[in-house]
C-alpha cells in the first residue's frame, strides 16, 4: 500500500469513496422528488402562471422544507461531482487544492443566496 | 510452398494515455460513453451558471416588481446583453438540467439492479436518455422563443 502519512499523505481527493458515492445518489433522489413536486404545482395551478402562483408555491412550511433540503442537497451533490472532475484531470496538488477552494466558496456562497431568496417568499 | 494468406485486416487504432487533441477527434465513443461524458458536461455548465440559476429564482419571487424585470430581461435583455441571448443561456440551463437529470436517473436504476448492467440496456437506454433530453429541450426552447 502507498505511504499515505508524513510527507507522502495525499492532502487532496476523496479519502472515503463509499460515503460519497451513496451521498451523491441518496441526494439526487432528493432533488429529483423537489423537480417532481414543482412540476405538479406548475402544471396544477390555475390560471397564468404570474407572480402570485409563482411565488404562492414556494410560500408553505412544507414547501419551504423541502426546498431547503434540495438547496442543501444540491451543495452537497455538486461539490462531490466538481472534486470528481478536478481529481480526474487536474494533476499538480497545488492547483487542484486551488480548484477545490474556489469551488466550495462559490457553491457555499450560491447556498446562502438561495437559503436567502426562500425566506423573502 | 504454400505461404498462408491472412486477410489484410486493418489494425484497429490503440488508444494509450489519450490526449484531447490528437486522439479524441478520431474516437469512436459509443452511446452509452456520450451520455457519460455529457453528464459531466451538463453537471459542470450547471455548476457554473448556479448563479444564474438563483439570480432567476431571486427576481422572479422576491416582489411582483422584480418579476416585472426578471419578464423583461427575457423580452428586451439587460445592459449590453439582448434577450434573445439571455434565452439562450436558459436554454443552455434547461438542456443540461434535463440531460443530467434523464441520465442521473439511469444510473440510478443501473445502480439498483446488477441485471440492469448489460451491454444491451446500456446502449439502448442511453439512446432513450437522449431521445428524451433532446425532444424536451427541443419542445421547451419553442415554447421559450414564442413559437406556439
Amino acid at each position: 500500500m502507498a505511504v499515505n502519512y508524513g510527507a507522502h499523505r495525499v492532502t487532496t481527493g476523496a479519502h472515503y469513496g463509499i460515503r460519497d458515492w451513496l451521498a451523491q445518489r441518496v441526494t439526487a433522489a432528493l432533488m429529483a422528488l423537489f423537480t417532481l413536486v414543482v412540476l405538479f404545482e406548475v402544471i396544477f395551478s390555475k390560471g397564468p402562471l404570474g407572480y402570485d402562483t409563482w411565488a404562492h408555491i414556494f410560500s408553505g412550511e412544507c414547501m419551504k422544507f423541502l426546498t431547503l433540503a434540495a438547496i442543501l442537497a444540491l451543495l452537497y451533490h455538486a461539490w462531490i461531482g466538481i472534486r470528481d472532475i478536478w481529481m480526474d484531470y487536474i494533476k499538480p496538488v497545488s492547483v487542484r487544492l486551488c480548484l477545490h477552494v474556489f469551488s466550495i466558496v462559490w457553491l457555499v456562497g450560491c447556498a446562502g443566496w438561495a437559503i436567502r431568496v426562500l425566506w423573502r417568499v | 510452398m504454400t505461404e498462408l494468406v491472412s486477410s489484410p485486416k486493418a489494425k484497429r487504432p490503440e488508444f494509450r494515455n489519450i490526449n484531447a487533441l490528437h486522439d479524441l477527434p478520431g474516437y469512436r465513443l459509443p452511446i452509452a460513453g456520450i451520455v457519460s461524458i455529457l453528464h459531466r458536461v451538463s453537471g459542470a455548465l450547471l455548476f457554473l451558471l448556479m448563479p444564474f440559476i438563483i439570480w432567476m429564482f431571486d427576481t422572479s419571487i422576491s416582489s411582483e416588481i422584480s418579476f416585472a424585470r426578471f419578464t423583461a430581461v427575457f423580452n428586451v435583455g439587460v445592459g449590453f446583453l439582448p434577450g434573445w441571448f439571455v434565452k439562450l443561456v436558459a436554454l443552455a440551463i434547461i438542456w443540461a438540467f434535463l440531460h443530467h437529470f434523464v441520465a442521473g436517473l439511469r444510473y440510478l436504476v443501473m445502480d439498483i439492479s446488477h441485471k440492469l448492467v448489460t451491454k444491451e440496456f446500456g446502449r439502448s437506454s442511453a439512446q432513450v436518455t437522449l431521445v428524451i433530453s433532446l425532444t424536451l429541450t427541443a419542445a421547451l426552447a419553442a415554447k421559450l422563443f414564442g413559437l406556439y
